[in-house]
């Protein structure tokens, strides 16, 4: 009996090990039933999905089928622009973040937006990356050495620091785009965002920059889950763990990106792939 | 189908003109002339205006153009010269030297003459007091009197027309309430300022019983440029781009930390624009203060602290607008060059407030890049 036990518990976690990696199984953003209108146009259809945490989920389909709509239900900022109807669930950290004891404010913290044109603000390089912790310190601030060390930690996180070392006083807006664009990362990090959010980061760029963004990208999934919009077939095949396709506001099909992309089980996910949608 | 031949000539030239070409040309020719004419028909007259009043006033303010002119011209070459300076390495300190000479030089002159040469009038016609029936003296007491007067409404107007700007174009849904409001401001900066004037009486000198005074002037020619400092306001926020907004909401800012971190330092300068360009109204009209505070004529202080603020928030005071008016028309015996004086000070007044504003705004504009 007592043998038995022992057994029983020494083996079970060795089983799921085997089957799967337990870390990736955690899911980090689940929506349930997640309908949005604007104004009385329906952008989202009953969206039910899990993003699991730790790996790179890409989100792809065609002009104007509602990515970046539902990218932005991640951190409600959908609400600040205009006549906004939410519905369902969405479950991040195991909160629905619809409740009405949500802070936004604390929820965008911790789930960062980096957009399809770059957009450091108008700022120096030091204060853009300061930003973030600028405005959720306490009214007293924070000590300059600290600041110091915030700035370099994020810019050597985003590989910009050897390049900007030397000129942090000056304005971001003087940067190249993908320099401009790494800004826009390194800026989300001294908050330690659970997930960061991307909507289509490389397409301002081209493809020395992109490359440079998706190693970036691939180097930051350890830390954060990651969702990326994009256009771009290759780009989804190329640098994703899982892919979801959209099509008028309802998911299609969410499978490893290899298996979608090899043997995708809707005709339509098929004909997209193939190129024949905008 | 027929084959349309779109290139006639058959000579060597592939690139000649063709005859419609020609044509074109001639007419785009002509609406150029045209439109340099209509410009044309805008400034001559303007400049023979200014001209011909600048020559009138010359009896009584010929010192004072020379004084601003040869300050501008010696404050002007040594900036040149100090730019300059700043170019050329090599003969720098030259370049510097001469600028401090001439701006020395230039200063010790006018301390020079205004010491020694006082009985030529002088500044008198900007600094005494009108007398004898405004057909002497100056125009002191009605300078200083729009002096507060702008200096008062703007008091009111401005935060009141940029914080409602602010809350209209960042914080306001858009719903039938806004849309009136913004409507109804549209309409409001298109009124008569006469209309403002008779509100004025109604509203400020009864109802909340200021009577007829600088207050009730004030607060009249506040609302009469409230108007456009809105909409003003609003607009140098809107040129601000939304993609600077979205950055700062996605990082968690609320909105009043996206305004007051991003969105005010950025348009800063339109909203200032927007005020500046009210100075030249507020002091220009005639009709808000003409029944709510305005008056033929006051008897001040002339020297020490008094006659700078002559007038309290109670009384009546003179203005410069009114006072053209008075001694265009309502008097007799005036001097052509009062007359002239008075109004070449007016729009001395404003051209002032704007070359400032002006500067202001190219200071600004070159630390701003986006
Ligand atoms: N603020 C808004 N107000 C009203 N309708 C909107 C708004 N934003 C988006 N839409 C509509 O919602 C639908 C989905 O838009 P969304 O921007 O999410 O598409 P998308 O998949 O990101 O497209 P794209 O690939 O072009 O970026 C579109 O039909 C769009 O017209
Ligand atoms: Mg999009």
């Amino acid at each position: 009996m007592a043998v038995d036990l022992m057994e029983s518990k020494t083996l079970k976690p060795d089983v799921e090990t085997l089957v799967t990696e337990p870390q990736a199984q955690e899911v980090s953003i689940t929506t349930r039933d997640l309908s949005l209108w604007y104004g009385d146009f329906q952008a989202l259809e009953d969206v039910t999905l899990n993003i699991r945490k730790g790996i790179i989920t890409s989100l792809i389909g065609p002009s104007g089928c509602g990515k970046t709509t539902l990218l932005r239900c991640f951190n409600r900022i959908n609400e600040r622009y205009g006549n906004v109807t939410t519905t369902g669930e969405i479950r991040i950290l195991d909160k629905n973040i619809l409740d009405p004891d949500v802070s936004t404010r604390q929820l965008r913290k911790s789930v960062g937006m980096v957009f399809q044109r770059p957009n450091p603000l108008p700022i120096s390089i030091y204060d853009n990356v300061l930003f973030g912790s600028n405005i959720h310190a306490a009214h007293k601030g924070i000590s300059r050495s600290a600041r110091d060390q915030i700035v370099e930690e994020a810019l050597r996180e985003v590989d910009l620091w050897d390049a900007v070392k030397n000129r942090l006083k000056q304005r971001a807006t003087w940067l190249t785009l993908e320099q401009q664009q790494k800004l826009c990362i390194a800026r989300l990090l001294p908050l330690k965002p659970e997930i960061i959010l991307m909507d289509e980061p490389c397409s301002a760029l081209d493809a020395e920059g992109t490359e440079k963004i998706e190693n970036l990208i691939e180097r930051l999934r350890e830390d954060f889950t990651i969702v990326v919009v994009t256009h771009n077939m290759a780009q989804a095949r190329r640098a994703s763990d899982e892919c979801v396709f959209m099509l008028l506001g309802e998911i299609i099909e969410h499978r490893p990106t290899t298996d979608l992309f090899m043997t995708p089980e809707n005709e339509k996910t098929e004909m997209y792939i193939q190129g024949r949608y905008g | 189908m027929a084959n349309v031949n779109l290139n006639p000539n058959d000579g060597n030239n592939p690139f000649a003109r063709t005859p419609q070409e020609i044509k074109r040309k001639r007419i785009e020719l002509g609406a150029q002339f045209t439109f340099l004419m209509m410009t044309m028909a805008l400034v001559i007259p303007m400049l023979w205006i200014m001209w011909d009043l600048a020559y009138r006033a010359s009896d009584v303010l010929s010192y004072t153009y020379m004084v601003i002119g040869v300050g501008c011209v010696g404050l002007l070459i040594p900036y040149f010269l100090i730019e300059a300076a700043k170019r050329n390495e090599h003969k720098r300190k030259l370049f510097m030297g001469l600028a401090i000479a001439i701006l020395a030089g230039i200063s010790i002159w006018i301390v020079c003459i205004t010491v020694f040469n006082m009985d030529n009038g002088g500044f008198d016609f900007l600094t005494l007091n009108p007398k004898k029936r405004m057909t002497a003296g100056g125009v002191w007491a009605p300078l200083i009197g729009t002096f507060l007067l702008v200096l008062l409404s703007l008091v009111i107007s401005a935060p009141i027309g940029i914080l409602a700007g602010v809350y209209l174009s960042e914080f306001a849904n858009d719903n039938w309430f806004t849309r009136i409001i913004n409507l109804a401001v549209v309409n409001l900066a298109g009124v008569p300022s006469i209309v403002h004037g008779l509100f004025g009486v109604g509203a400020f000198v009864y109802f909340m019983d200021m009577g007829r005074s600088l207050l009730a002037a004030s607060s009249t020619v506040a609302v009469m440029t409230l108007p456009v400092i809105i909409t003003s306001t609003k607009e140098a926020l809107t040129s601000v781009p939304q993609s600077f907004r979205a950055a700062c909401w996605n990082m968690g800012a609320t909105k009043w930390q996206t305004i007051r971190t991003l969105v005010l330092p950025n348009s800063i300068n339109g909203i200032l624009t927007g005020v500046i360009l009210q100075v030249a109204r507020a002091a220009g009209e005639t009709a808000p203060i003409l029944f709510t505070g305005a008056l033929y004529y006051k008897k001040i202080a002339d020297t020490g602290f008094d006659s700078f603020v002559p007038y309290g928030l109670e009384d009546r005071f003179m203005a410069l607008s009114y006072h053209l008016f008075t001694v265009a028309t309502q008097v007799q015996d005036v001097p052509e060059s009062f007359q002239f004086g008075t109004a070449v000070v007016l729009i001395g007044m404003v051209l002032m407030v704007n070359s400032i504003s002006i500067g202001f705004r190219i200071y600004l504009r070159a630390r701003k890049r986006w």
